[in-house]
């Protein structure tokens, strides 16, 4: 697993795909802290919060030739005939994409010690924000990989993933929609971004984090499931 | 060290490898053989645990691939068809990777060293794979699949793409391997088979249809050990002169092949050396002896044979191995056996 992690964090690097993605995240957080700053209400968990929308549209370019590539290279027959178990290279590959991610959110850190240098904050509530954005990540991280494990082509991933991504995570706007009752509460309760905003809140829910965590487990599983039907294909 | 028994491997209606076993010694070099599309990548997809099969079981060093699949892929080093590189990364950054992978308990940095110097590629070590030609890729291949010392190679084609000083090179290198290695090539070049592998599986639409020693495999197809004479006479004449000659079956005449001579295909009682009773006889006639040479088959003439049978029945019976076969198909398997070596021979000839 480590092997696989180690190659695929480096791989963000060898290409600018891992620059790009950085440079976004530090550009939209500088612009959203700035404006929060100069409005006088310097809040980092709010700026932590608002990169969700980004984060929506960044992750496929993240997790497209995540599985995609592998099997377009046919780099696949070294990893599957290696002595490594398939979790291990699902786990491996979603670890790197995810410190990528998390590297996104190095400057809140510099944020919070400003704010903190001229009004007291709540490190807690930061940290449960920043938290809150590493499982939302993780989730879309893990669509993706399962989304590009279905494929050979990065665009198509990128292209299938975002779709999803964006139903996803506007999934609150389409309740309105629904007409039956009781099916558009679930979809209200359930939906990503429902979860998501709480974080944003100070009520610790374990529940909510349960909820993430049960979603990232499902679609590596999944992923894991599609690398293993190939060799039954 | 490598038991494979009863393996099927079917995609969607398509039998891609039916019923197929065999056994591998420790130390054995072993030639997969047959045309393109036979199954012969399938089947060592299959060996190292890269695809499932439908039916049948896989044993290396006594550990099933299936049911242990961590054990049984440290003993092998794989090759495929396409070398599996992340062109992205530079030859020793990969082979590293590779190391970590693999899980290998040498020390890394001597191990690697000794890998890019024995297949020759410690002079590109740090250049990035996808700026190397396809040469040098291979070679990377190869490498990566020499890490961690594994007892059993699989090399799915390994001297595709080189030129012919590469390609010496590897088959130097696959000898020198198969002294401590237990190693299974595949290829369609018959030359390479020849020059390195002992033992031959020849694999023609997803059956083995031969599995024996090269020369052993030669040595059934090419039983008859006739002779093509040319010889300065009269056809007819000559004719019945040679099929008078002590030990002599059958002479057919093969015609005019060069100006005022005719070749004549002799074929001898079984296992009887005629070459000095013909030679003798042509002589005492008065006649010129212009060429003697033995008929015998090459490897590849033996593997066209074989896939080019309309069955793999067929191709059994060609080398000897009963299917059940009636009396008279196979008088008729002979007589259809002999006009083809008459129309190779003429073949050979223009």
């Amino acid at each position: 697993m480590s092997a696989i992690f180690k190659r695929e964090f480096k791989a963000y690097f060898a290409t600018p795909i891992g620059y790009i993605i950085l440079a976004a995240y530090y550009f939209f957080l500088g612009l959203t802290f700035a404006s929060v700053y100069s409005a006088g209400s310097p809040d980092s968990v709010g700026v932590v919060l608002s990169m969700a929308s980004v984060v929506v549209f960044s992750m496929p370019i993240l997790t497209m030739r995540l599985m995609s590539d592998d099997k377009r290279q046919k780099v696949d027959q070294a990893l599957l005939t290696a002595p490594v178990k398939l979790t291990g290279i699902v786990l491996g590959k979603f670890f790197a994409a995810l410190a990528v991610f998390g590297l996104g959110f190095v400057p809140t850190v510099i944020f919070e010690i400003i704010i903190a240098s001229m009004v007291s904050v709540n490190v807690m509530a930061y940290i449960y924000a920043l938290l809150g954005m590493c499982l939302l990540g993780g989730a879309l991280i893990a669509i993706g990989m399962f989304v590009s494990s279905l494929t050979e082509s990065a665009v198509i991933s990128a292209i299938l993933s975002l779709v999803i991504n964006i139903l996803v995570i506007y999934m609150t706007s389409f309740v309105s929609m629904i007409k039956i009752e009781w099916l558009a509460k679930i979809v209200e309760k359930a939906a990503f971004m429902t979860v998501f905003e709480t974080f944003g809140t100070n009520v610790f829910s374990v529940a909510n984090i349960i909820y993430f965590l049960s979603i990232i487990a499902v679609f590596l599983f999944l992923c894991v499931r599609s690398l293993e039907k190939r060799r039954w294909a | 060290m490598i038991n494979v028994t009863g393996l099927s491997k079917r995609y969607g209606t398509h039998l891609a490898v039916e019923n197929v076993s065999f056994n591998i010694e420790k130390g054995e070099v072993i030639g997969f053989l047959g045309p393109n599309g036979a199954g012969k990548s399938t089947i060592m997809n299959i060996l190292t645990g890269y695809l499932s099969m439908t039916q049948g079981t896989v044993t290396i060093d006594g550990f099933d691939i299936a049911e242990y699949p961590e054990e049984a892929k440290k003993r092998i080093g794989y090759l495929p068809e396409i070398p599996p590189l992340y062109v992205d990364m530079k030859v020793r950054e990969y082979l590293n990777f590779i190391y970590d992978l693999k899980k290998v308990k040498f020390p890394k940095g001597p191990h690697i060293d000794e890998i890019l110097k024995l297949v020759k590629i410690d002079n590109v070590q740090n250049r990035l794979i996808k700026n190397l030609s396809k040469g040098y890729r291979q070679r990377v291949g190869f490498a990566q699949a020499l890490i961690g010392n594994p007892d059993v190679l699989i090399l799915d084609e390994p001297t595709v793409g080189l030129d012919p000083k590469q390609i010496i090179e590897i088959r130097n290198l696959i000898s020198r391997l198969g002294q401590n290695h237990t190693i299974i090539l595949s290829s369609h070049i018959l030359s390479e088979i020849q020059a390195v592998c002992k033992r031959v599986i020849i694999i023609n639409k997803g059956q083995i249809v031969a599995d024996d020693l090269e020369e052993n495999l030669s040595n059934k197809l090419s039983s008859d050990r006739s002779l093509v004479a040319r010889i300065v006479c009269r056809e007819k004449e000559m004719l019945e002169t040679l099929s008078t000659v002590k030990g002599v079956k059958s002479v057919i005449s093969l015609g005019k092949k060069e100006e005022g001579s005719f070749d004549f295909l002799i074929e001898p009682e079984e296992s009887a050396d005629i070459r000095a009773a013909v030679f003798d006889r042509v002589v005492s006639r008065g006649k010129t002896l212009l060429s003697l040479t033995s008929n015998k088959i090459s490897l590849e003439q033996i593997f066209l044979r074989l896939t080019e049978a309309a069955d793999n029945d067929e191709a059994r019976r060609l080398l000897g191995i009963e299917p059940e076969a009636k009396a008279q198909e196979e008088a008729a398997e002979n007589e259809t056996e002999e006009t083809k070596v008459q129309e190779e021979t003429e073949k050979e000839e223009k």
